[in-house]
């Protein structure tokens, strides 16, 4: 298939999608397409790594050749491993000052808002371009406290020690096929670190953009909060509309220590050519709380299912999930909780809308060990379908070990209904109008637990791509 | 001219013609009344007015300030003025009524071209609270999600407010069928009552004469078999009353 021209590609940015513009930024360093041991160990040489970090790279990589695909959920046998760029440098430094990144993607940021919602409601940004966080952040305060928000090359230099202790330890290498993948080219994403007791009041957010073609993003986050600490990590991403596939794969592994909380939030709007294979789980010991706020809008296809380890007593994880498939979208997206310690609480919600021939699944586990007694859970998933094309399929899995525990599961699957679109157009509102508020209300109990700013974020990507859908 | 006009209108759901050629003619600052047995087709009429999808008209026509309307969306009919207060308002979980309410003041407030013209949330707000005290309602209402485990009151006062907020010209009421209780009558009463007026003119469709104690209509006009079979001054109401649809063959009581 050609590449689409760049009027081309600016009409699909402003008819549907906005963020499909692309920067002529020449990388100052790339691998090679394609990948095999050599690059993986070039990434690594290129990095300056410690020992330990290139042989767990290459043991991942070894994992990842042998691992097949996963036989069930989406669709991947698509995905053209030799045409992806693996590792691309798009600056010599990290910039300390938006005003230091070349003027091109400077621009991409402002169009993105990102140094704006700096200024007025984040407590520390990091931005990622291709493989490398260009620019980073904290406010000066946060860092007196002891908080560390770093990238994560970054991390690795300054508190090896620290990452060394939880790298790959939630989430092992040989987890997953594309868990693997990423641990052998990661490169970026975030490092947090927050002491005992200090509560970070503001957002942290990290912004994930891809620019070139034919490009893999493989971040890698690690979150440690400390006892009695909270943080609310919020990520976004964006990326070109291009005729052929770009893959993103990231892992993301969080340790909530006794009586801390981390909130994880995430409005994924990739461009509909990437696939998004993330992998993502938390461990929350005594007392801890750790909650994923999961709005999944764009990609190809994403298969994402944020994990929860309840590991010590009273702790308590929570889910919530958007999943948002339009015209070619699969969205394989849910939610798993283990139960491993007594009296531990958690709730998945997941609210999904089809439309357009999208297709969306809530594909969840909910595992309660032998011994987690007095555990409480609860399980929604709600499906919304726009039209008779679009599809939903519920896969709730549920393994109980022990008997003295509180399960609930509802679904539901509904449609916009006919007399909910007269009478909400019989007041004035077109029917474009009155589906998107319909949409809106259907997701509202998650919207309301987001920060202002990106409830009306997410209500106004939904309007977006309630657009053009009827009439 | 008439605001509203309807001439032989004819319409079927399902391919069963319910409406068998409706001429009625109403103008701001007047109250028509229509009453029927079950299954005369009121409330096909209020439907068919507003514009809902499931009905073919098949025959006839409705104007509307000088408009044909027929070909018109519902959303469009509203814009020119149009109001249907529902006997079943379906409920939208997760919008609030005052996040319904600005957005539907919005879309009445959309220029010719579709060009925005948003009401300041100062206004807005003014204008909601003038309304709600007018009608009893509890200002608590605002933030709760529109008719979504509303009673039955609740749900007839949220339509007599969007009544006050959106300003129609010509509203129609469907209390078709219902068995609504005095404090329902009161609400929708008090309601029409207060914006009926050089600015506003009504249908009010009823089964039961006991509506029209409350509201005075100015005509009332008996529907049977999808036609209008006869029309007269208010005091038609208590000849309902006392013989029922009996004199149009039908066994039915109007009260």
């Amino acid at each position: 298939m050609a590449e689409l021209t760049r009027e081309e590609q600016e009409a699909v940015a402003i008819g549907d999608y906005k963020y499909g513009f692309h920067d002529d930024i020449e990388a100052v360093f790339q691998t090679r397409r394609g990948l095999d041991e050599a690059v993986v160990r070039e990434i690594s040489a290129h990095k300056n790594e410690p020992e330990w970090m290139t042989a767990f790279r290459v043991k991942s990589y070894q994992h990842f050749l042998k691992r097949p695909l996963p036989q069930w959920g989406a669709d991947l046998g698509t995905i053209d491993f030799d045409n992806i760029y693996y590792y691309l440098k798009p600056v010599e430094q990290q910039a300390k000052t938006w005003d230091d990144l070349p003027p091109g993607m400077r621009e991409t940021w402002d169009k993105l808002g990102i140094p704006e919602a700096e200024k007025k409601y984040l407590a520390g940004v990091g931005a990622q371009y291709e493989s490398e966080v260009v620019y980073h952040n904290l406010q000066e305060d946060l860092a007196k406290q002891g908080v560390v928000f770093l990238d994560m090359d970054s991390a690795l230099r300054e508190h090896e020690d620290l990452v060394r202790q939880y790298f790959g330890t939630i989430i092992p290498y040989n987890d997953n096929k594309f868990a693997a993948l990423n641990s052998a080219v990661w490169s970026g994403g975030s490092f947090i670190y927050v002491p005992p007791g200090v509560k970070v009041e503001l957002p942290l957010q990290a912004y994930f953009r891809i620019n070139a073609e034919n490009m893999g993003q493989f971040e890698r986050t690690l979150i440690i909060v400390d006892k009695d600490a909270y943080v609310h990590y919020v990520e976004g991403c964006t990326a070109p509309i291009y005729s052929t596939d770009s893959l993103h794969s990231a892992v993301v592994e969080i340790h909530v220590a006794e009586g801390g909380r981390c909130r994880y939030t995430t409005i994924q709007n990739w461009s509909t050519n990437v696939y998004n294979l993330v992998t993502k789980r938390a461990v929350a010991e005594r007392h801890a709380t750790m909650e994923w706020v999961d709005g999944n809008l764009g990609s190809q296809i994403t298969m994402k299912y944020p994990a929860v380890i309840l590991n010590g007593e009273g702790a308590h994880g929570e889910v919530l999930s958007i999943a948002f498939a339009g015209k070619g979208q699969h969205q394989d997206a849910g939610g798993k909780i283990t139960h491993a310690a007594p009296n531990t609480s958690s709730v998945i919600t997941s609210k999904s809308i089809s439309k357009d021939g999208g297709r969306s699944s809530y594909r969840g586990l909910l595992q309660v060990n032998e011994g987690a007694v007095g555990s409480k859970s609860k399980v929604v998933c709600d499906a919304l379908i726009i039209d008779e094309d679009s599809r939903t399929d519920t896969y709730p899995y549920i393994n109980i070990d022990e008997n003295d525990v509180e399960i609930g599961h509802e679904a539901t699957v509904s449609k916009i209904g006919d007399e909910q679109l007269f009478y909400l157009m019989s007041r004035g509102l077109s029917e474009e109008e009155a589906s998107a508020m319909i949409v809106s209300g259907f997701v509202e109990p998650i919207t309301k637990e987001l920060p202002l700013e990106y409830a009306v974020e997410l209500n106004r990507l939904i309007q977006l791509q309630m657009e053009g859908s009827v009439g | 001219m008439h605001d509203l006009i309807i001439r032989n209108l004819h319409a079927s759901i399902d391919g069963a013609e319910i409406l068998k050629g409706v001429d009625l003619e109403l103008s701001k600052g007047e109250v028509h009344a229509i009453m029927g047995p079950n299954g005369s087709g009121k409330s096909t009429l209020a439907h068919v007015l507003m514009g809902h999808p499931a009905y073919e008209v098949t025959e006839g026509e409705v104007i509307f300030q000088g408009e044909q309307v027929l070909e018109l969306e519902p959303d469009e009919r509203a814009r020119l003025g149009l109001f249907l207060a529902f006997q079943y308002p379906s409920s939208i979980p997760g919008v609030t009524v005052a996040n319904f309410l600005r957005l539907a003041v919005n879309a009445q407030r959309r220029g010719p071209d579709g060009e925005d013209n948003p009401v300041r949330i100062p206004e807005f707000r003014s204008m909601l609270q003038e309304n709600m005290d007018a009608l009893k309602i509890d200002r608590s209402m605002t933030s709760r999600y529109l008719n979504d485990g509303f009673s039955g009151g609740e749900k007839k006062r949220m339509e007599m407010l969007q009544m006050a907020m959106l300003r129609p010209q010509i509203a129609i009421l469907d209390e078709t069928d219902s068995g609504l209780d005095i404090d329902a009558l009161r609400i929708v009463s008090d309601g029409v009552n207060r914006l009926v007026g050089p600015e506003m003119g009504a249908l009010v469709i009823t089964h039961y004469s006991r509506l029209l104690k409350y509201i005075q209509p100015h005509h009332i006009h008996v529907l049977v078999d999808g036609r209008i079979v006869r029309s007269a001054g208010p005091e038609l109401a208590d000849e309902l009353e006392r013989e029922g649809y009996a004199p149009y063959g039908v066994q039915e009581a109007a009260v």
